[in-house]
This record gives C-alpha cells, structure tokens and sequence, in this order.
C-alpha cells in the first residue's frame, strides 16, 4: 500500500488478530491514508462520528453498523455521536413519527454495542470532550471540526462516518490533511475592516470567509476588533464562545474550511513564525451586508424559528430564558442542544420560563437531520448562519437570519422585524 | 485488447460491461440505493442502471453518507461489478471498502469505452475488451 508505514500493532488489525470488527475497521483507516499519500497512523485522544439520523442513514447505514457490532467491533478511544434525528427521550412530544422513532433507536442500539457514548451533540467540546491544544482526533462535524481545529487548536480532518468509526475502533487515523504542519498553513489571508459585535456578525462573516476560502486555510485578522477576543486565556470558556461557535459553523458550512485561523485566538497564530503560505492569497472583507443579504428571503412573517445551531451553550440558554420570561411564543420556537446541557440548565432553573412561554427546548438533535417533510413550515427564523445555509436544501424552508433577540421578537410576534 | 494498470483501493477480481461517465458521479441523490439506476436528471448516464456493470467516471463528490449507498447496493445485489476512477476520493473508497466491491484508481479512463467488456485481475491490472 504504497508508503505507508504500519506498526506491528496496525498490522496485527489488518491480519485479522485483534478480530473480524477491528479488521474491518483497519482495513478502511489504511485505504485512506493509502489514498492521501499519509506516512503513518497517528493516535487519536477522541472521536466524534457523524452518520446518526436514520434520516440520512437509512436501512443501509443501520444494517452497517449491525454488521460491525456484530463482528464484534468496538471503540477503543472516548467517542460521541452527531446529533440524532429525534429527542431520544420527548420525541413523542415533538412529533416525531413511531415508525421513524424504532429505527432511529436500532442505530442508537448499534453505537452503543460498538461502545460509543450516546451524547448526540455537534457541540462535544461543551460536554467534556474538550481536546487540548496539539492533539489528534477524528471528528466528522464540519462545525466541530472547525471548532477544533481553529479554537482549541487540536488537529483534526473532516472524517465521514465510517471512516470516524474506523478510527475509534483502531484508536488511530491516517496522518494526513490538517494533521500535518504543512497543511495548516495559511492559504487566505483576510483583513476584517468591519467591526463585528453580535454572534451573528461572526457568523455572517464565516459565510463570507467560507465562500473566499472554499476549501482553503483562511487566517483572519479582525483589524475592526473586538480588541477583547486577542490573547483570551481560554476562548471556548470565555464570553465569546458563541461568536466563535457561530463563526467556525459559518465558515464550514459554506465553504469546505476544516481550519480558520483567527489571529491572536487561534494558537497557532501566536506560535508560528511560518503561518502563512508562500502563495497564499490577500483578500479583505469591508461589510457584512453580503451575508446578511444572501442569508435573508423576503418574508416578512416567519412560522418556525431555531435557535441552538450548533447546540445551544449553557450562556445561551440562560440569555433565551432572560429574553422569554413572562412571554408567550405566538409559532414554534425551537432551541436544540445537548443532553448534558439541557440537564444543566433544568438545575439552574433556566428551562422553567423558556417552556413556561411555549418554546420548546429538544436535546440529541438538529432541524437538519430531523424528519422535517410533510410538517407545514415555510419561513425558518434563526440566528444560526449555518442553519441559514442548510434550511432551504435540506428542510425546503425559506430562512430570516438575524440576531437571537430578533429571533425571539419573531416567535412572539409571528413577523420578522428586521435583522440589523 | 488493451491492458491498464492502475492502484487497488479495493481488492478482488471482477468482469462486466464498462458504463462510462466523463462527469463525476454524487452517490447520495445521484444513483437510487433501490434501484441500482442513475436519478440525477442532469448526469450523463441518467436513467441506466449500474447493476453488474463496471462503473467507470472520474472521482466521486457530494455528501459523504452517499458510502452508504453502494453498501445498500450490495446487499440489494444490484452493486456495479467493480468501479475504476481516474482519482478516487474518500466516498467511494469508504463505500467500495465497507460493501467489498473492486476499485482501481489511477486510470485514464479515456481508453475505456461504455459498453466494452472489462476484467479486473490482481495488482490494479484491469483488460479492456477481447
């Protein structure tokens, strides 16, 4: 297989020593570093695998996951899971058709007998699967991807399902891509001129970065500020994480960017004297009116309106439960989050007005990979610019994207008022 | 006849007709895992069925669930017979991996034309007709 080089314990997993699952497994990691030309195997600290919704799964993907489990395949290093298609627990609540509901938890079931961790997040790094600076992992969601690259300054490529499941099982994937030096360099280097100030602001610019960068390395330099964000001892903990959250989201979403630098965030920015490439293109962006324009239909009414894209933090529950006390949702206000988050919040109390006003709040899954068809919405409200990406392809709805405050208006009013 | 050679992604011995595409083919939403037959109105090979065949285009694109397309095409026994790429990406060689289906990649898929009769024999040796 060309120059790959394979431990003895690599090859006692593609021999079949360790079992027909591990195997399976091995066989596909080292196909893939075949193909990108990786050197090695390099051990990974954690895995996050995409490929849960029975939705985009479908009777395939679940029978291969049956296969696997029952080879007898299982995860050797901390593995979560992408958000599901359903509530796993309230998703009689939501709507969710039965037959939907029985074959979403067979693949739940699968997981669980290859050994993952059933926390179905695309915000792992928020309920204790925080990976240091410097190292490897295999995590599939674009957003957490991005997240971890850019923020956390861990390595990761975009892995598909099987190939994360791959990696979990062998506890190792093949070096290449963003694992190496070289390809994190800086292909785009951006000058922010626009000041940016809500979370839908970074997003916005994500979805402007993603469209320069496509597949490329941006490094950002935020000349309008805020001066704040440079040289945070702990950004991902810090008030800012759902600007950030929001930015790394937007810019894997429409674009293929894996790794975003931010100077003075990101840490790399602040390590490497060879950060930028040597042909690597200047750009500048002056405004955010192009995202804001692109990322908005028409519609002055809106009947659904999402919040939590990626899933919502502790910090944004609490901000929604602030901006709903006492009020009442006149459409469907939906905040999506993780499990061990919205248990969180239940022992702070912040569920309590936010159910109160009519909302309703849903953990383990995403409007993207829900059973959206046949349910009667037509303008989605948000302040996910990720979210404002994918609706209308992937849940046929016509978006309105602005700020969380103005999504909530919309909720309560029914009209959107605007997004600036 | 004329003999290519190529690098096995996915090893194994196959034989069919070549269906070609001088387009890149998206699994998901571009071939139906129920029928074995190209949906995509806009591709090329719209409308024909891949079973048995030797599924010949350039690279794969699109969403990484469509792996799991040739998985459902395997075990519906309607799989292309082995494909060949001219480079293969991460989708199809998952899917090709995890349903045991043949892949070569590396080939000028110009030399081969659809409807020719193709062997795929060990080491990334592939015949073309005759």
């Amino acid at each position: 297989m060309g120059e790959l080089q394979l431990s003895c314990t690599d090859q006692q997993f593609l021999a079949g020593e360790r079992g027909e699952g591990a195997r399976l497994a091995a066989q596909l990691v080292v196909a893939l570093g075949s193909i990108y030309g990786a050197r090695d195997l390099v051990p990974i600290s954690s895995v996050q695998v995409a490929g849960v919704s029975y939705r985009n799964l479908g009777e395939a993907g679940l029978e291969f996951l049956q296969s696997w489990a029952e080879a007898g395949a299982r995860v050797r290093v901390p593995s979560m899971l992408n958000p599901a298609g359903m509530d796993l627990l309230a998703w009689q609540e939501h709507g969710i058709p039965e037959a939907f509901a029985r074959r979403q938890q067979a693949v739940i079931e699968a997981y669980k007998r290859l050994g993952v961790t059933v926390s179905c997040t695309c915000t792992p790094y928020l309920v204790g699967m925080r990976p240091r600076h410097g190292e490897h992992l295999a995590w599939s969601e674009s957003s957490a991807v991005a997240f971890a690259n850019s923020i956390l300054g861990a390595r990761t490529n975009r892995e598909g399902g099987p190939s994360a499941l791959a990696a979990a099982i062998l506890g190792k994937t093949a070096r290449y891509g963003l694992h190496l030096d070289e390809a994190r360099r800086a292909t785009h280097v951006i000058d922010v001129a626009c000041p940016l100030d809500r979370p839908t602001d970074f997003g916005a610019l994500g979805y402007l970065v993603g469209r320069m960068a496509g597949d490329g390395v941006p490094l950002l330099r935020l000349r309008a500020g805020p001066a704040a964000l440079a040289r945070l001892e702990d950004p991902a903990a810090s008030r800012w994480l759902p600007h950030l959250k929001s930015l790394t989201a937007a810019v894997a979403a429409s674009g293929a960017v894996g790794l975003c630098h931010i100077e003075g965030v990101t840490p790399e920015t602040r390590e490497r004297p060879d950060l930028i490439a040597p042909q690597a293109t200047r750009l500048a962006i002056e405004s955010l009116r192009p995202a804001y324009e692109a990322l908005n239909g028409a519609e002055d009414y809106v009947d659904l309106v999402s919040v939590g894209c990626p899933h919502a933090s502790l910090g944004e529950l609490a901000q929604v439960a602030r901006l709903l006390r006492g009020r009442r949702t006149r459409v469907e206000l939906w905040i999506t989050t993780a499990r061990a988050t919205l248990q969180e919040a239940q022992r702070h109390g912040l569920l309590e007005p936010i159910l109160s006003a009519g909302a309703r709040v849903m953990a383990d899954t995403c409007l993207v990979v829900m059973p959206m068809a046949g349910r009667g919405f037509r303008v989605l409200a948000t302040d996910s610019a990720k979210m404002a990406v994918y609706a209308p392809a992937h849940c046929g709805l016509t978006t309105r994207f602005g700020p969380l405050e103005a999504c909530i208006e919309a909720a309560v009013t029914g009209r959107w008022q605007g997004t600036a | 006849m004329q003999v290519l050679r190529g690098r096995v992604i996915h090893p194994g011995k196959a034989c069919g007709q070549a269906l070609v595409s001088s387009e890149p083919i998206s699994l998901l939403g571009g071939i139906d895992a129920e029928t074995g037959i190209v949906i995509d109105p806009r591709h090329p090979l719209s409308g024909q069925s891949v079973t048995g065949r030797v599924l010949v285009f350039p690279t794969g694109k699109g969403s990484t669930v469509g792996s799991y397309v040739l998985y459902q095409l395997k075990r519906k026994g309607l799989a292309p017979a082995a494909i060949i790429n001219a480079r293969c990406e991460p989708i199809v060689a998952v899917g090709a991996i995890i349903s045991d289906i043949p892949v070569i990649d590396g080939i000028d898929i110009t030399q081969i034309r659809c409807g020719d009769w193709v062997r795929i024999e060990e080491g990334g040796q592939i015949v073309v007709g005759g």
